[in-house]
């Protein structure tokens, strides 16, 4: 347990630094577990390589 | 049966969202490289001397110019998360692909790892600087991690808006330094004088070594194709963001070279942590250190950001194949980011950046990049080979083919003898890393391939076949 009366301001940021990073780890994997949970496999595994819906064309090609 | 499991079961699909322009793709490409300016690059004076280290920056320049060309062209075509990984999907095959996936895994996550180092590391030197001793980097380095996989996972916008702003402020950072020791002369600058007579202290063998860090100048360059599943169009928004991106990083290697070397003697400048930094303390001008070091950081800062894009799309895309667990090849339905893929290499960066060294990482991360642009000249041959330009649209075409692909193949040469010179040993473990890794995907993964669903685009037949 940190004694806080006798920490300088580094350590206090460096305490910071671990809580923070702790918050967006936890709001990460909270909100994972909840997503998995709300929505099927099936929706979630549903992107598919080359559904583009943008033609491939550039009139005229840029050569060079 | 939930909402979201009803709709699926009418169809429902999601996939990464389409937001990108050219500006987020030259922000993702020189993001993660501009960093290299600020550090890195200037280890190749120490191995060769200031004018090795210079014509170490034209050659790598000329190897990262074949590379965007080859990119731009082939990815313009190819438009598909993963980059090199598709590509290699469609005009190689499964094998090869899957070792172009790793690479840029390996390559993009051990490069992110290297980047938080450097953050912890610098705010710990201020730390100390403001008379803070006996800090500790690993808090910074663990926020950096968490903070930006926490920005990637939430969206692709907002995630290369941000590196757009950062890395835009790191570049102009060079520029006002260069102008001001160029046309304000706010020091005098002397090359003749700090290379005294020294053009090449370790000869041409010197020169041949400097190449290892000269990639450093361009490394990552090619990390632009993998948003080509979120750039609103590919055909457009790829090769441009790629060629400004290249053209602009010749122009800040070159800067940057010209400053420090007229201002820190090579044997001070080839092994400093902050060149940059450095050369804005050597003017004494505080507004110039305050801006350098914020140019330090933010580069340091952007080129994190887009390495965890680009490592997420890759390992995400090996996913949906079925190259690697089905799992991974998730896309959130409300922030539409790969976002298993995000999480699952949080701590895969975490172990490398709190458990190796920076060199080993940082060599790591260059072989791995090294072995992709090999596999990219090969790549670039059979793509003519196979549909010659007559047989399907490209958004660019590239000129003098097959000559940028076999420019691209000899440096690639020359560059493993530049750093089987310096790290032998770990040239050697990588190449073993990955033959035990492809013998597991030949004779295990490759069952569980979706081998019909591999060729996705819209092609004929290829020629010859």
């Amino acid at each position: 347990m940190p004694n806080f009366a006798e920490m300088n301001g580094f350590q206090y940021l460096e305490l910071a630094a671990w809580i923070i990073s702790a918050l967006f780890g936890l709001w990460m994997l909270v909100d994972m577990i909840r997503t998995n949970a709300a929505y099927s496999e099936d929706v979630l595994l549903s992107s598919r390589e080359g559904e583009i819906e943008d033609e491939l064309i550039v009139d005229p090609a840029h050569r060079g | 049966m939930t909402q979201a499991q009803a709709t699926a079961s009418h169809g429902e699909k999601v996939s990464l969202l389409r937001v990108l322009g050219p500006g987020h793709v030259w922000a993702l490409g020189v993001g993660i490289v501009l960093v290299g300016e600020y550090m890195g690059w200037n280890f190749a004076v120490g191995k060769g001397g200031a004018v090795a280290a210079l014509i170490a920056c034209w050659f790598a320049g000329l190897l990262y110019t074949c590379v965007a060309m080859i990119d731009s062209e082939v990815t313009s075509t190819v438009a598909a998360a993963g980059g090199q990984y598709a590509q290699a999907k469609h005009i190689v095959g499964p094998l090869l692909a899957f070792n172009v996936g790793l690479f840029l895994v390996m390559a993009y996550t051990m490069l992110e790892a290297a980047n938080a180092i450097t953050l912890g590391y610098l705010v710990q030197a201020v730390g100390g600087m403001a008379g803070f001793e006996g800090g500790h980097d690993k808090p910074f380095i663990v926020l950096t991690i968490m903070f930006l996989a926490w920005l990637n996972y939430r969206g692709v916008y907002a995630t290369l808006t941000f590196n757009l702003v950062i890395t835009a402020i790191a570049f102009i950072a060079i520029l006002v330094l260069f102008m001001a020791v160029t046309a304000a002369k706010v020091v005098p600058l002397n090359h003749a004088g700090l290379i005294h007579g020294e053009t090449l202290p370790y000869g041409w063998m010197g020169v041949l070594a400097a190449m290892h860090f000269g990639l450093w100048y361009y490394l990552g360059i090619e990390g632009t194709t993998q948003a080509a599943e979120e750039v609103r169009s590919p055909a457009r928004a790829l090769p441009l963001g790629t060629m400004t991106g290249i053209i602009t990083l010749l122009i800040a290697a070159t800067m940057t070279w010209y400053i420090c070397v007229g201002l820190m003697p090579w044997e001070y400048l080839g092994q400093a942590t902050t060149p940059l930094f450095d050369a804005a303390r050597l003017t004494s001008s505080v507004p110039l250190m305050v801006l350098l070091f914020i140019g330090t950081m933010f580069a340091t800062l952007a080129s994190a950001n887009g390495c965890i894009n680009d490592a997420s799309r890759a390992w995400f895309s090996m996913g949906r194949d079925h190259y690697l667990p089905e799992w991974f090849g998730a896309v959130h339905p409300k922030y539409r980011t790969p976002f298993r893929s995000i999480i699952f290499l949080v701590p895969v960066a975490l172990m490398f950046a709190l458990g190796a060294p920076l060199d080993q990482v940082i060599t790591f991360s260059i072989l791995s990049g090294l072995l992709e642009y090999t596999v990219m000249s090969f790549n670039m041959i059979m793509f003519r080979n196979k549909w010659p330009l007559d047989t399907i649209k490209r958004g660019y075409v590239h000129p003098m083919h097959p000559l940028p692909a076999i420019v691209l193949l000899v440096l690639c040469g020359v560059t493993y003898f530049a750093v089987f010179l310096g790290y032998g040993t770990q040239l050697m473990a990588m190449m073993v890393f990955y033959i035990v890794a492809s013998a597991w995907f030949h004779f295990h993964r490759y069952q569980f391939v979706r081998r019909g669903a591999q060729f996705t685009m819209n092609w004929p037949r290829p020629r010859g076949y």
